[in-house]
């Protein structure tokens, strides 16, 4: 016998628009899964893709509508069933508690709906005891969603956008390196990233310019979704099994900088 | 004295240090993940099967596991035989200090499109090529598999050999949907196969209650993984009984005794698939190594002393 993974049917008993184009949906089921983890999510007749979780108790999905498949999904009301697969991936892990001191501060970078799993892990993280630090870049103050969640629970969020509509204008990583200079370099324990594949680039440069770690979340096109068909091959690294988080260590050097376990 | 019993085989002329394949279809084609593999100690790597053009493949789902192994209609997703050429030349050049082969895959819906992908894809340089006659999953589109029909089987066969021109062994991969896969490995030798690959997948169906319809986009789809490995173990037996060529047995090999067992009906080398699922892309060292106890308990020092020896 081998684990089985197959979608499972899931009713949605909530659904909360985000913005004009983004909304969460709950569902009647729980998962055991751990923040940046991924559900494949499938509908009948339509597709099967992969969402981050941004709950697992009960199972949340956020879903920006970009294509046809995500509009169907947000086009479904409360009742209606979606199914899931999973949870897959591995996901971000918190940093090792100090024996001798208080916890400290980590800080996530969050491009887009990026932020979807750094809220799972922000809602851990301050459960834990750790001061949360979270930057939200985005394009237009039309497209930042989970701002005020993020408030709520309790971290310190900054938001940026590309016109300067909401918070201050730039990159979420210019926001992140002011940030990580006025803090001094041991400011944060981890930095945690989440978007497109430049800016989590431009996340790497800066945890390694201040020796910090980083857990970086990757997305790609996938099939699988456990680590068989090589769909979301990146570099040797497979984005679903392997990742999709990628951890980089504080102290490195290039000859150690091999993308895969 | 004892010796550490020895794992390197030659296949239809071509030297691997191991003889643990990586099947095709899994992991893809990715040179760097190709390279992981035969790292990890695969003795030849498999890349997907690729066609003229690109393919976009069928909609998701399409790879699903189940209780005793994996269903999936990919639907031959691939990025066309171009693009496939750079890929595998690079794979060729990372795969060369690591001793390990590397196999194209062709296939096409036509004898002549067999030909013009696999005489273009030997321009990467791979060791050797499999032509994949046997994909259970684009019946719709293509109809009945080539590996169904003798006479179809040798046709491609010997299309690919003329097109191939010496430059690569051909292996043809072949399909257990038949009733006799024997008289089908004897065309594809007649024809000039310089070696048999077998099985490919089976095809089954897994409905979902909720949903009342089948999961897989494409509704069926191809089964691998532990459920057919004795299916596969009789084919290997069979097609061993039949042909001279050497044959690479694949099916639901997921140990060394899996392996040792497959060489025992009649394989020179061992296709791994579906077992990544369960034990990741690093299963290839670990099967070498448990093939080394078997070898040692049973009093083998080379894998050639093995093959066929349940035919005695």
């Amino acid at each position: 016998m081998i684990t089985t993974s197959l979608p499972v049917a899931a009713r949605i008993v909530d659904i909360a628009d985000e913005s004009a184009t983004v909304r969460t949906l709950v569902l009647d089921r729980s998962l055991e899964a751990e923040p940046g983890q991924f559900v494949m999510v499938w509908l009948p007749g339509a597709d099967e893709k992969p969402f981050s979780l941004v709950r697992a108790d009960p199972a949340t999905l956020t879903i920006a509508r970009v294509g046809s498949f995500t509009t169907q999904v947000c086009a479904l009301r409360v009742g209606d069933s979606l199914w899931l697969r999973g949870p897959l991936g591995h996901g971000f892990v918190l940093p090792p508690r100090a024996a001798d001191r208080r916890q400290g501060s980590i800080l996530l970078v969050a491009g887009g709906y990026g932020v979807a799993p750094l809220h799972f892990l922000a809602e851990r993280a301050l459960a834990d005891g750790w001061a949360v630090g979270a930057v939200i870049g985005a394009r237009t103050a039309a497209d930042v969603v989970f701002h005020r969640r993020l408030a709520a629970l309790g971290a310190e969020v900054h938001v940026t956008t590309d016109d300067g509509s909401w918070g201050e204008r730039g990159l979420a990583t210019e926001a992140a390196e002011r940030l990580v200079a006025a803090r001094g370099a041991h400011s944060f324990e981890t930095i945690y990233a989440c978007g497109p594949e430049p800016m989590l680039a431009a996340v790497e440069r800066l945890a390694q310019a201040h020796h910090l770690p980083a857990q970086l979340s990757y997305e790609r096109y996938m099939r699988c979704g456990f680590g068989v068909c090589g769909s979301c091959a990146r570099e040797g690294w497979l984005v679903c099994s392997d990742g999709p988080v990628r951890s980089i260590s504080a102290v490195q050097d290039r000859t150690s900088r091999e993308v895969y376990p | 004295m004892n010796t550490e019993p020895d794992l390197t085989v030659s296949l239809c002329g071509v030297s691997l240090p191991s003889p643990l394949i990586l099947a095709s279809g899994i992991l893809g084609t990715e040179a760097d993940l190709l390279a992981r593999v035969a790292r990890a100690g695969a003795g030849a790597v498999t890349a997907k099967s690729c066609s003229l053009l690109p393919r976009a493949g069928h909609r998701n789902p399409t790879v699903l596991a189940w209780e005793h192994g994996l269903i999936n209609a990919v639907g031959l997703a691939n990025p066309g035989v171009d693009a496939e050429v750079k890929e595998l030349a690079r794979a060729r050049e990372l795969l060369r200090p690591l001793g390990a082969a590397l196999i194209g895959s062709v296939f096409a819906d036509t004898v002549e499109g067999f030909a013009q992908v696999a005489a273009r894809l030997v321009e990467a340089g791979p060791d050797l090529i499999e032509v994949n006659i046997s994909c259970p999953n684009v019946h719709d589109e293509f109809g009945t598999p080539f590996a169904a029909d003798a006479v179809a089987a040798a046709e491609v066969t010997a299309a690919v050999k003329e097109a191939v021109a010496g430059r690569a062994p051909v292996l043809v991969k072949l399909s257990p949907n038949v009733s006799d896969i024997a008289a089908i490995a004897r065309a594809v030798e007649a024809a000039g196969a310089d070696g048999i690959s077998a099985i490919n997948t089976l095809t089954g169906m897994i409905i979902d209650l909720h949903a009342r319809r089948p999961v897989l986009a494409n509704r069926t789809g191809g089964l691998s993984g532990p459920a057919i490995r004795p299916l596969a173990v009789r084919c290997v037996y069979d097609i061993y009984q039949a042909v001279q060529v050497p044959i690479v047995g694949i099916g639901g090999v997921s140990s060394g005794r899996d392996a040792v067992e497959m060489i025992m009906a009649g394989a020179t080398a061992v296709g791994v698939g579906s077992a990544v699922y369960d034990q990741g892309p690093e299963l290839f060292g670990r099967i070498g190594t448990e093939m080394v106890e078997w070898m040692a308990k049973l009093g083998y020092s080379r894998v050639d002393e093995m093959r066929g020896a349940a035919h005695r």
